[in-house]
């Protein structure tokens, strides 16, 4: 076997950026050229929607968005109620340095494109990927997508463009998977969204690499809420990744993202996320994606970062055989609340849906797997399966399962299945008895309970993970 | 609908009626009065359910009316035509409308050995120190505080047991609770003490004597079960097909005992059934399981809650509904773990057999786990009788109707098994099997 500080010694000479915790915790002293100031009225949402020269409409939806955000209560009836600690009056809502990413590295600004080469993104562009968007606080700086990828008809730019670019593609889908009103954070992000991904895959295309967007938030006490939004069209292809971090402040961040994802007759849609926030920052993202005839979306989640994060990522199946995938990954270290899981709505007949979450609870952290299975009575053929396993480290860690499956009629099938369990001490003994420190095997182990979902990430994620990992295990066991 | 009303719904519940309901029990001790009286004053202060409320995710508001139900008369016991079990038992109480109709008395042998069977009533006069200590002391934790502070304020009457150190009562004993007419209400209450390394089986029966009547059950039971004692305790309930049921059931398990509850639904339109096991130290065990017909319109809402409070205690829950035309089931469950729970092992698991189009489950199997050393799992599954298995059974000559029968009850098997007592597994087999084929003819299809 070989000894595992190979593996750390060659991953450090090898970075890929985004997902060690203290890789991010840095920041650059960045002059705005754009500031919405600090606090939530109806004139920051005037001021955003007037310096993105938005048309008419996308500012009466926005206003639209805040009064809806105003009326609607916190859900802490069955959410945590660490949400209250959310001060929206000390939020600042907008900042950029202009609202046109630049094409290339070199036109970037100084300040913002070290942060990015410390993150290693343009190193990870020329190796393997299709596109990037580099968004920093509110808007994208960089965004760029390879010549033969945009010959394809493929679009990919930030929302802020596709909005002023695209409306007619834009308009006929953008707040239809997600309507405002789906929730209170769906509803802030509608008010005051900036930044995030407009991508649009035309009929049969395959988009051989990956699209990538990077979330930085730089700013203290700044709320990041980019929204995004792919349409994948006829029997076309994508793969969408998205890393983010941020340094760590005294005092916590809001990122409050919306993804909408539309998978036409055929297509398939891939996303993949690595959240890697500093652990003061709130993550409440809600993400769905809508899955036509024979269609098929699948959301691979990781959550390492953050202070709370909530995000259950869903798939409405509305075309009869679309298939809808969820898989889970979470670490929930010392104050960390890592409450995530999946949403999967069943509307057509032959369905399949598959959720499999496995989280790990370190320290005094805590992770919770919450779903919602819905399989309504006129349907038939309907299956669903959810699997959810949860590993805890330390006497104090803590997990929950919270499910919630509904079937109708004799004609579809679900089950679920969901368990608890620790490192067995055999397993630890044995590997010690072959000569591994204890930190070693703990490590082990851990990438061994994850390792089936890992591989399922684009090696350079899943290298990266196992890294992590065994940074977060140390100092854990003892 | 008057569910978000800011002043709370005592519906048909009004002072007038307690004060009448007081002046019955005048005889009863003091405390039990004062706690009457608390218990009256919370429920006309806590509000109805909300539709956002967890603990209600998914039930039926429209139908949790207080309006309409009265204290009903006493009846004898030719109204509500009693009918033995035909089980050989140690003991019988039959309640009809809450007061006692008829009883059995325990052997000679039984009553020297200190083992007490009696209602509620006469064990507050006589033995009011072992009641005070266990009667309705557990808190309400599934959302139902209003109901259970009803419940406590309009207990009339109901069945006590005690069975005192080192006694075994070898024959099961039976409570029979019986209401009649229309628009009554109904508060039974079961308690159940049994004492270090006792062992006992208790079988609860629940019934409407007629199965039209508009009729309102708030009902509870308390199972205490000390250092090594075993209890079994079997409960059916039939209530009317107009009823609206919301009943309670709290066990507690103290070091090496086990307590094994099955509860068997049938009746009511509407029947909320909440169940709160607690594992208090080492070595307990708690076994709940449930079995649910759930047929026309009827709505079955089960909770339930684990506490593993103590290092090495274990739990099994198995919750298995049968659904028909367009009835509906939820199951609401929770472990809990402790931090310092170590060497749990607990489970759970509800199974929904799907026999109609139309029918709807809703399954919340959950999990809150703060100590690491655990083995904690759940299941849930929704599905219609596996066609592998009807194929099997067609396969060797057995008629599909047949064969579909033959499935459901090998699914209904799995709880019922569970009873130790011969007789009183059949017997309740019998019942079942009766309620399921009045039910509805789905399977002679």
């Amino acid at each position: 076997m070989k000894p595992l500080t190979e593996v750390e010694s060659a991953a450090t000479e090898n970075p890929v950026a985004g997902i060690d915790q203290t890789k991010g915790d840095f920041r650059y002293d960045v002059t705005y050229a754009f500031d919405a100031g600090t606090g939530l009225n109806e004139d920051t949402v005037r001021y955003i929607s007037s310096v993105k020269k938005e048309a008419p409409w996308i500012l009466e939806f926005r206003l639209k968005a805040l009064k809806t955000f105003f009326a609607k209560p916190m859900p802490t009836h069955w959410a945590t109620k660490d949400l209250e600690n959310i001060d929206f009056a000390k939020i600042r809502y907008y900042l950029s340095q202009g609202q046109t990413p630049k094409r290339t590295w070199d036109e970037v600004p100084d300040d913002i494109k070290k942060t990015f080469e410390r993150l290693g993104i343009p190193e990870q562009e020329r190796k393997f990927l299709a596109g990037v968007e580099a968004q920093f606080d509110s808007e994208a700086a960089y965004s760029n997508i390879k010549e033969i990828v945009a010959k394809q008809g493929v679009i990919f730019c930030n929302s802020t463009e596709g909005l002023r670019e695209h409306p007619e593609i834009f308009k006929k889908f953008f707040g239809k998977v997600i309507p405002t009103g789906d929730n209170k954070f769906s509803a802030l992000n509608s008010a005051v969204f900036s930044g995030g991904s407009f991508i649009y895959v035309p009929p049969g295309v395959k988009v051989a690499q990956p699209l990538q967007a990077y979330f930085r938030i730089n700013a203290e006490n700044f709320g990041q809420f980019e929204r995004t939004l792919i349409i994948a069209d006829e029997g076309s292809e994508v793969v969408y990744m998205e890393g983010c971090t941020a340094p760590k402040f005294s005092t916590s961040t809001l990122h409050s993202a919306v993804v909408e994802l539309v998978a036409l007759k055929g297509a398939k849609i891939q996303y993949i996320t690595v959240q890697n926030w500093a652990n003061n920052v709130f993550n409440l993202v809600t993400k769905r994606g809508v899955a036509h005839e024979d269609a098929e979306i699948k959301w691979i989640d990781c959550n390492i970062g953050s202070r709370l994060t909530m995000k259950y990522p869903g798939v409405v199946l509305k075309g009869e055989g679309a298939r809808g995938e969820v898989i889970s990954i979470a670490l929930a270290n010392d104050g960390q609340h890592q409450d995530t899981g999946a949403k999967m709505v069943h509307a057509a007949n032959n369905t399949t849906s598959n959720i499999i979450a496995k989280s790990i609870s370190v320290g005094q952290g805590r992770s919770t797997y919450r779903g919602v299975v819905h399989l309504p009575k006129h349907l038939k053929g309907c299956k669903n399966n959810t699997e959810c396993d949860a590993l805890l480290i330390n006497t104090n860690s803590r997990t929950d399962t919270y499910p919630a499956i509904s079937v109708r009629g004799d004609r579809n099938a679900t089950q679920h299945e969901a368990s608890v369990s620790k490192v067995s001490e055999d397993m630890i003994f044995y590997m010690q008895q072959r000569g591994l420190s204890e930190a070693q095997a703990m490590s082990l182990a851990v990438n061994g309970f994850i390792n089936d979902l890992a591989r399922q990430f684009p090696m350079e994620y899943s290298v990266e993970l196992k890294r992590l990992i065994d940074l977060e295990m140390e100092g854990s066991v003892g | 609908m008057s569910v978000s009303s800011p002043t709370a719904t005592v519906g048909s519940f009004t002072r007038e009626v307690f004060d009448a309901h007081l002046a019955r029990v005048a005889h009863l001790p003091a405390w039990w009065l004062d706690r009457k009286r608390a218990a009256y004053e919370r429920f006309t202060t806590s509000p109805m359910p909300k539709r956002t409320d967890e603990g209600w995710r998914f039930s039926n508001f429209q139908s949790l009316s207080l309006d309409g139900y009265q204290l009903p008369p006493a009846v004898t016991l030719d109204d509500v035509h009693h009918t033995e079990l035909g089980v050989k038992g140690a003991g019988t109480l039959v309640f009809a409308n809450q007061r006692v109709a008829a009883s059995e008395a325990l052997s000679a042998d039984l009553q020297k050995a200190g083992v007490i069977f009696d209602t509620l009533q006469n064990a507050l006069l006589n033995h009011g120190e072992i009641v005070r200590e266990h009667l309705l002391t557990q808190p309400s934790k599934l959302d139902s505080a209003k109901f259970a502070a009803l419940h406590e304020a309009f207990l009339e009457d109901g069945a006590f047991i005690y069975v005192p150190k080192g006694v075994e009562v070898a024959l099961p004993l039976g409570v029979f609770h019986y209401i009649c007419g229309e628009g009554a209400a109904l508060f039974p209450h079961t308690l159940i003490v049994a004492d270090e390394n006792s062992k006992v089986t208790v079988a609860d029966f629940q019934r409407s004597t007629r199965t039209t009547d508009k009729q309102f059950i708030c009902g509870g039971n308390d199972l205490f079960v000390s250092h090594g004692a075993q209890l079994t305790y079997i409960a059916m309930q039939d209530w009317s097909r107009e009823a609206l049921s919301v009943q309670f059931n709290a066990n507690i398990a103290r070091r090496d005992a086990r307590v094994l509850s099955v509860n068997l639904h049938a009746g009511a339109r509407q029947a909320r059934h909440e169940s709160f096991s607690q594992l208090q130290a080492p070595g307990a065990h708690s076994e709940m399981l449930a079995l649910t017909i759930a047929h026309g319109t009827q709505e079955f809402d089960q909770r339930t809650l684990q506490i593993h409070q103590a290092p090495n205690t274990s739990s099994n829950l198995l919750y298995k509904n049968a659904l028909l035309d367009q009835s509906k089931t939820i199951f609401s469950g929770l472990i809990v773990v402790d931090p310092d729970a170590q060497k749990t092992d607990a489970y759970q698991s509800n199974r929904n057999l799907m026999l109609s189009e139309e029918a709807e489950s809703h399954s919340l199997p959950g999990l809150e786990i703060q100590a690491n050393d655990v083995r904690c799992s759940h299941g849930a599954t929704s599905a219609r009788i596996p066609a592998e298995q009807e194929f099997y059974l067609q396969s060797r000559g057995i008629a599909k109707a047949q064969a579909d029968e033959l499935i459901v009850f090998g699914f209904f098997e799995e709880v019922l098994g569970k009873i130790e007592n011969q007789e009183l597994h059949d017997s309740l087999t019998e019942l079942i099997r009766q309620k399921f084929k009045d039910a509805e003819p789905v399977i002679q299809a």
